[in-house]
């Protein structure tokens, strides 16, 4: 589902925003540039800053210093209801008291629009988000999927030049949010509008981001499409937080253009890439569980997965249907994980608790983070 | 034998029983019993001895049985003695206490209002002081507190005095027993049970709606109309109950405040009760006067639970 990086960048320019909380630094030093058309997403635990940039955004925090253009404009001190940005709410906000109809039609009446033009405007609405048979419903009596539905046409309605989401399927239960993310992906890039998402759902945001920054600490640790993001990351933090890794911590031994070696006490690594870190300096490789091959066989010698290899016994097998998540305890006591796709149904020759297993991964898998 | 007692305690569901039955009780023996006694009152002929028992059945020399019904106390109320309708001493005593009670109200829901609504935006620190502030006068005997406001009130009270120290008037305003200090006084006396529903209600409003509506377009003020009023609709309807109805019968800020022309209906059930000793006629009026309180207040119940029960389908 991921989209390409538009060319065109500078559309929504964050510039050295910070945001002080008494003592506390929420937003820290942080500048983005965000293209037309793109999808956003802002990517962090609870508290890393993720949501007071969008509120900053929105015009329900002011900065406490930096600058928002928009296109041209710097919006950073116009009060929220004259900003051309409107927001999806995290559990919807929507109005308890008015129906679906009204409430999607609540941001038009505040521009004026004449009777026939705003009626118009709410029914194409409803088609996009196919909620016709449902305009005089109120909200309670609505299921969560269809409110979320009537929180984005409302939030749609009034053509903003910037859509904000807040956690925007954090409210839906698994099944209904792997359909969700699609359709809304799909909505917003039927109508073009520029998008920042806020989530700590990693998935979410590699679903449907075509770009994603990671936040901790109100910092942006790493800025780049979700591939980047996944394959490449800067530090251990990212690395930790996408998905699952297993880390070796230990000095690099040798490092040049294209080959570095690194020692750990689990094993002497080789990666086929350069480093530009000093000789003996402490560093971490970090290799995805995916990555990594198990067998209860040593590989051949000398081909291309056999050189990087470790030995242990199988701690603890987690069976999660397409793959099998092996927990293996190397000889020092550490553990890694690796998956494995499930490929047939026969399971005779399986890995079970206990077996002396070997791990293994090619020169490729991994990458060198500094400790 | 406390095992035996405790399951007929739980066979009879003595607990639920006693929670349900002691207001029910109270209700009836409060309520039901003394209305249904002045329903009885309100139709009596009291006959020569002018006894206000006097018996509904009498026999008669026939051995036949009397219903001694008189309405005539009812059709009293709204017909004087020469015929004409609609413009007796009742009727203007009733359309004035409707008229004090509905300012009454609406002072209480314009000064209350925003009190209570800063009160719910206040600092969790701050709220429980703020509501102590709104509790604090029930701490004092009402009457010392309606008796006050004589001395503040006054032509020589500390309001005209300060005026007139401060030159902006040569004269004392009279302000007690007019209708200003009959306002004064029940605002004054009614404002925390306007607050206290209203501070309930909009303690629980969801702040992100009224950042949903700027977001949406709507100034601070517009937001306020269009959000905050509606949702805390059931608050305001509340609070006006508890301060209109309490103020149609008001009898006692009247006495001390009001003048000779503030007669609202309590002073005239109280005179028709002790003065002219007319106890079917004290009757009527209150019962005239609950029936008023009473339907429309039954019917914005029912029409409040049919809505309800519409959006439920």
């Amino acid at each position: 589902m991921t989209t390409p990086v538009p060319e065109k960048t500078g559309f929504l320019r964050i510039e050295n925003l910070f945001k002080r909380f008494d003592s506390v630094l929420a937003v820290d030093d942080v500048s983005l540039d965000i293209g037309k058309g793109e999808i956003f997403a802002l990517l962090g635990s609870s508290g890393c800053g993720k949501s007071t940039l969008l509120r900053m955004l929105a015009g329900f925090e002011t900065p406490s210093s930096g600058q928002i253009f928009l296109g041209e404009q710097d919006i950073s001190k116009m009060a929220p209801y004259e900003r051309p940005i409107n927001m999806m709410f995290q559990s919807y906000a929507l109005f308890p008291h008015l129906t679906v109809w009204e409430n999607i039609a609540f941001g038009l009446r505040r521009m004026g629009m004449q009777n026939d033009a705003m009626a118009d405007r709410v029914e194409a609405m409803l088609e996009l988000v196919q909620l016709q048979n449902f305009a005089s419903r109120k909200p309670h009596q609505l299921s969560g999927g269809q409110q979320q539905r009537v929180a984005l046409a409302r939030s749609l309605a009034r053509k903003p030049q910037l859509l904000l989401l807040d956690e925007p399927l954090g409210a839906l239960d698994k099944k209904l949010r792997e359909k969700t993310q699609f359709e809304l992906v799909n909505i917003i890039e039927s109508i073009g509008v520029t998008c920042v998402m806020v989530t700590h759902d990693q998935e979410e945001a590699m679903t449907m981001a075509s770009r994603i920054a990671v936040m901790s600490h109100g910092r942006i640790l790493q800025l780049g499409s979700p591939t980047e993001i996944y394959e490449a990351p800067n530090c251990r933090f990212v690395a930790d937080f996408i998905g699952n890794i297993n880390l070796f911590d230990g000095h690099l031994r040798h490092a040049d253009a294209s080959r570095s070696e690194i020692e750990t006490p689990q094993g002497y690594f080789t990666l086929g890439h350069g480093s530009s870190q000093p000789h003996g300096m402490a560093m971490s490789l970090a290799v995805r569980p995916e990555k990594i091959r198990i067998d209860k066989l040593p590989p051949e010698a000398g081909s291309a997965g056999s050189a990087n290899v470790v030995q242990g016994v199988v701690s603890e097998i987690a069976y999660m249907g397409s793959y099998s998540t092996y927990v293996v305890k190397l000889s020092d006591d550490s553990v890694i994980k690796v998956t494995q796709t499930n490929r047939s149904r026969n399971h005779e020759g399986d890995i079970v608790w206990g077996d002396r297993v070997y791990c293994f991964w090619d020169t490729q898998a991994g990458v060198l983070l500094t400790a | 034998m406390i095992q035996f007692a405790s399951r007929l305690v739980e066979r009879l569901r003595l607990g639920r029983r006693t929670v349900v039955g002691i207001p029910t009780v109270w209700l009836w023996v409060f309520f039901a019993i003394p209305f249904l006694i002045l329903l009885r009152l309100s139709v009596t002929d009291m006959g020569e001895q002018l006894n206000p028992f006097a018996p509904l059945l009498t026999h008669t020399e026939g051995g036949g049985w009397k219903l001694n019904l008189k309405l005539s106390h009812f059709v009293s109320l709204f017909v004087d003695a020469s015929g004409h309708w609609g413009d007796t001493l009742y009727i203007e005593a009733y359309l004035l206490s409707l008229k004090y009670a509905f300012w009454t109200t609406f002072f209480c829901l314009v000064l209350g209002y925003p009190f209570a609504y800063f009160m719910a935006r206040a600092s969790a620190t701050a709220r429980p002081i703020l509501l102590m502030m709104v509790m604090l006068p029930f701490w004092t005997s009402f009457l010392l507190r309606v008796y006050a406001w004589k001395g503040i009130l006054a032509d020589q009270g500390v309001v005209n005095n300060a005026l007139m120290a401060m030159g902006l008037i040569q004269e004392p305003i009279q302000m007690l027993y007019t209708d200003i200090s009959m306002l004064v006084g029940m605002t004054y006396v009614y404002l925390p049970f306007m607050v206290l529903p209203l501070y309930a209600n909009l303690v629980k409003l969801d702040i992100r709606l009224l950042e949903a509506a700027h977001d949406l377009g709507a100034s601070p003020w517009k937001a306020f109309w269009l959000v905050t009023v509606p949702l805390s609709r059931s608050g305001i309807v509340a609070g006006s109950m508890l301060v209109f109805i309490p103020c149609l019968g008001e009898f006692v800020i009247p006495s001390l405040l009001g003048g000779a022309e503030n007669i609202m209906i309590g002073r005239v059930v109280w005179d028709e009760m002790f003065s002219s000793n007319n106890w079917p006629r004290a009757s009527a009026l209150a019962v005239m006067m609950i029936l008023c309180v009473v339907i429309p207040l039954a019917w914005y119940n029912a029409k409040v639970a049919r809505q309800a029960e519409e959006e439920r389908t």
